[in-house]
């Protein structure tokens, strides 16, 4: 006799209640805090906050151990939170020349005014796993000798070449920038929508995209300018009020990259631009989002395409999302029993008519 | 018992008004993917997103829902949708097709006929029926502007010139009143002629590919196919093993390692109500469930 | 702002919005049924029809056209209140509201684009009587024909010629409503 499989719920229930204690693990080691995840894992808490569109560090880091340490499960958690938020209005543009820097780095002058800050990178640490980090009862180590954040407004490297005319304008817009979680992509992107696209894209996928263009596949010549992390106030007009007010601050990491020169017989030669802004520290992130950025202008910039995937818009915008992404995938472990016999059915047709048609030859 | 902490049906009202403003303008272009704002939605995409949002847009407090994945209203997938409404907006549940006011359904059309005053949703993995001969979306938008569906054909018929046959067995695409060719969801062609002239009003979510698209009641749905090559809705050649249903369509469940197996209904409340109604079949247990 | 213009909205927007949208989808899934939708109280001349259908499905994305004699400050004042939808001209409206006479000519309302054939406007007619008779009504949604008492045929059979483009049509009288898709081939009666 056979009995069609019951009990979909407790199953569920089941797995659920198993995820929770493998998700606690041995109760004989102490449970990690929200805090302690936000302090201690700041660069992972940064990365659920940029591809989760939603700048709270306290919500990541409880996101990163809710997910048990999958960001992209984190990344999700702080998606489906997010998307249920009310809109209470739109900021005004963050001012980056007015950030308070903590790294701030030029590869194209040795100096310029503001200075080179280093800050806290891991750009020169040797990487030798170190064993102290192991050992119980570890002590904070003394505290650095570290520079104040500047508070003086840091001139952009791109502004100062401007003056010059030496890179291409870009020119300030007033018009509020699409929000890609409350309209469908519409394609032909914009600039702005690019943008938004790529900064809460998988860092992975931004990462091979911006490699890609490295190696050959839509070469844009790119020399980092400035790559900057520091706090910029966030400021929101107040209609009632008339003006606008400091409503928080967010530390962003931004770069700006200088490609390679277009010209033609009217327009003398001027490099070019790419643009990276990301919440938190994720220099990673910024610099492979200013090089999809350049790479996704050459229409505007008159250059050709030339068939390299980080050129290609529709390619790069519709597989940024790592949230997309992972459940399109994973969703093929969902029973899809119908139409695989839908399948079955079929062969089994096709090989026995093709096995008569073989043997009536024979 | 509802969930106070969400809204009803989850979804906030701005958003299910702007799902309901595209269900209606799917309704009036039949066939045709409207774009809608797809939210993410505490189930991940690929899990019935755009199914679950249509579901969340349409639901009243007074509907009877059902939900099933693979014909069935046990598997997992489908319990947990269920589960999610049920505790979200409250709303009855049923197994049975015909106490249902909306069904919800990922793969399969309920062999039961459908009636008037019932809604079908089926969730979507990839509306856009071209994709797989283009995968851009700029240039199959194209395509459906300017009825280019010549690509289709010439696939259908290479088919043909490789099989002897049209080679696709699942998510088989239909032209919707001689215009917009759909794509009618990963249900096995041997659905596609329920899609027809059906009395209840069939809407289709895709969330992450943000699109809905519909089916008014009684619509004019055609399987593409050739004069020399008709389309024909086939299933494995056996009868239900539970209740000798001949007509329905049938999973194969292997019964051991030596080639052991057997045919029962996809469609669970179908295969129940028969085997309720008296009708066994070579393996089936009278009135069991 | 008129004190009444806070008046007649929905008392439990989630419930009375949910069945409001059904009956609306139903008039639209079948062209040519009356459907009975309740819940608003809009000061006249709108009825409380019409006033269901816009507190459902407009919001301040979508721009609304109150034409003729519905263009007054009361209903200005409510779809504002209600709504918080923009107030547009024709051409940019998603909706527009009034009695057939109004807003005409109506092809200036948007009837979508040959790539977006979504981005049309819906009419939200008054009509002082709804009935099942008059033009003959055949198409998507309708078994064999249907019948619907239009205050016209010829600019629902010019808007049909133009399918898929076009605009699609709500019929509103007291608490009533039916649709007209632009889907649907009209027959003068």
């Amino acid at each position: 006799m056979y009995v069609a499989v019951k009990g979909g719920e407790r199953a569920i229930e089941n797995a659920h209640a198993w995820l929770a204690e493998e998700r606690r693990g041995d109760p004989g080691i102490a449970e990690m805090s929200i805090a302690q995840i936000r302090a201690q894992l700041a660069l992972a808490v940064n990365r659920v906050m940029a591809e989760g569109s939603l700048y709270d560090p306290d919500l990541a880091a409880l996101a990163i151990k809710q997910a048990r340490g999958d960001l992209i499960e984190a990344v999700f958690l702080i998606r489906a939170y997010r998307t249920t938020l009310p809109r209470l209005g739109s900021s005004c543009p963050i001012e980056t020349a007015q950030m308070a820097v903590i790294r701030r780095i030029s590869a194209t002058y040795k100096d310029l005014p503001g200075g080179q800050v280093l800050g806290p990178t891991f750009d020169y640490t040797h990487r030798l796993l170190d064993f102290k980090l192991a050992a119980e009862g570890e002590m904070p180590p003394p505290p650095a000798p570290t520079a104040p954040a500047s508070c003086e407004d840091v001139p952009h490297v791109t502004a100062m070449l401007n003056r010059d005319g030496m890179i291409q304008t870009e020119l300030r817009g007033t018009a509020t920038p699409p929000d890609l979680t409350r309209t469908p992509m519409e394609l032909p992107a914009n600039r702005a929508l690019r943008l938004q696209a790529i900064t809460r894209g998988d860092e992975g996928f931004i990462l091979s995209m911006a490699y890609s263009t490295q190696r050959g596949y839509g070469r844009t010549h790119a020399f980092v300018g400035e790559l900057r992390i520091g706090t910029v106030a966030v400021a929101m007009e107040i209609a009632e009020l008339g003006f606008a007010v400091d409503i928080g601050a967010i530390e962003v990491t931004e770069c700006e990259t200088v490609n390679q020169f277009t010209g033609s017989k009217t327009e003398p030669p001027q490099f070019t631009r790419g643009y990276g802004l990301v919440f938190g520290q994720t220099e990673r992130k910024a610099i492979a989002m200013s090089l999809v950025d350049r790479a996704l202008r050459w229409r505007e910039l008159g250059e050709d395409f030339v068939g390299a995937p980080a050129q290609d818009e529709e390619f790069v915008l519709m597989h940024a999302d790592n949230v997309q992404a992972t459940g399109f995938l994973e969703h093929i472990k969902l029973p899809h029993y119908v139409d695989f016999q839908a399948e079955l059915e079929l062969v089994r047709r096709l090989r026995a008519e093709a096995l008569a048609t073989q043997e009536a030859a024979e | 018992m509802t969930d106070q902490a969400y809204n009803f049906a989850y979804l906030d009202e701005q958003t299910k008004g702007m799902i309901r403003r595209a269900i209606l303008k799917g309704l009036a272009v039949p066939g045709y993917q409207v774009p809608f704002a797809s939210r993410e939605m505490p189930m991940p995409y690929g899990w019935g997103t755009g199914g679950v949002q249509v579901t969340a847009a349409c639901l009243t407090p007074e509907d009877t829902l059902k939900v099933i994945d693979q014909g069935a209203d046990d598997t997992t997938n489908a319990v947990s949708i269920r589960k999610f409404f049920q505790r979200t907006a409250g709303v009855a549940v049923t197994e049975a097709t015909t106490e249902a006011s909306i069904i919800q359904t990922r793969h399969r059309i309920p062999e039961t006929t459908l009636s008037a005053g019932q809604i079908l949703v089926y969730q979507v993995p990839i509306p856009e029926p071209l994709r797989f001969l283009e995968p851009r979306e700029t240039e199959t938008r194209k395509m459906h502007e300017l009825e280019e569906y010549g690509l289709m054909q010439v696939k259908l018929y290479e088919d043909i010139a490789r099989h002897g046959q049209i080679a696709t067995a699942y998510a088989y695409p239909v032209r919707v009143e001689g215009r917009y060719v759909m794509d009618p969801s990963p249900i096995p062609k041997f659905d596609n002629p329920k899609l027809s002239g059906s009395a209840a009003i069939q809407l289709f979510g895709a969330g992450r590919e943000q699109r809905i698209y519909a089916l008014p009641p009684y619509s004019d749905v055609v399987s593409l196919d050739f004069d020399d090559h008709p389309f024909t809705a086939s299933k494995a050649a056996h009868d239900c093993a539970l209740c000798g249903a001949s007509d329905s369509y049938l999973d194969e469940v292997i019964t051991d390692d030596a080639g052991g197996r057997m045919f029962v209904c996809s469609d669970t409340d179908f295969c129940g109500g028969r085997r309720a109604g008296g009708h066994l079949g070579a393996l089936g247990v009278a009135g069991a469930l | 702002m008129n004190p009444a213009a806070l008046e007649g909205g929905f008392t439990n927007a989630a419930v009375q919005s949910a069945q409001a949208f059904r009956a609306a989808l139903e008039a639209m899934a079948r062209p040519g049924t009356l459907q009975p939708i309740t819940g608003a109280a809009p000061p006249a001349p709108m009825s409380p029809a019409a006033g269901a259908l816009l507190l459902t499905l407009c919001d301040s994305t979508t721009p609304v056209h109150l034409a003729g004699a519905h263009d007054c400050a009361a209903l200005r004042d409510w779809v504002t209140f209600h709504c918080g939808a923009p107030l547009v001209g024709a051409r940019d409206a998603s909706f527009a509201l009034g009695t057939w006479e109004a807003p005409q000519p109506v092809d200036r309302f948007a009837i979508g684009l040959p790539d977006y054939p979504d981005r049309a406007a819906t009419l939200i007619v008054e009509t002082t009587a709804l009935g099942q008779t008059g033009a003959r009504l055949r198409g998507p949604g309708i078994q064999t024909t249907a019948a619907l008492s239009l205050p016209e045929s010829a600019a629902f059979q010019a808007n049909h010629a133009l399918f898929p483009l076009g605009f699609d049509c709500f019929f509103a009288c007291e608490g009533q409503i039916a649709a007209l898709p632009r889907s649907t081939i009209v027959e003068a009666a």
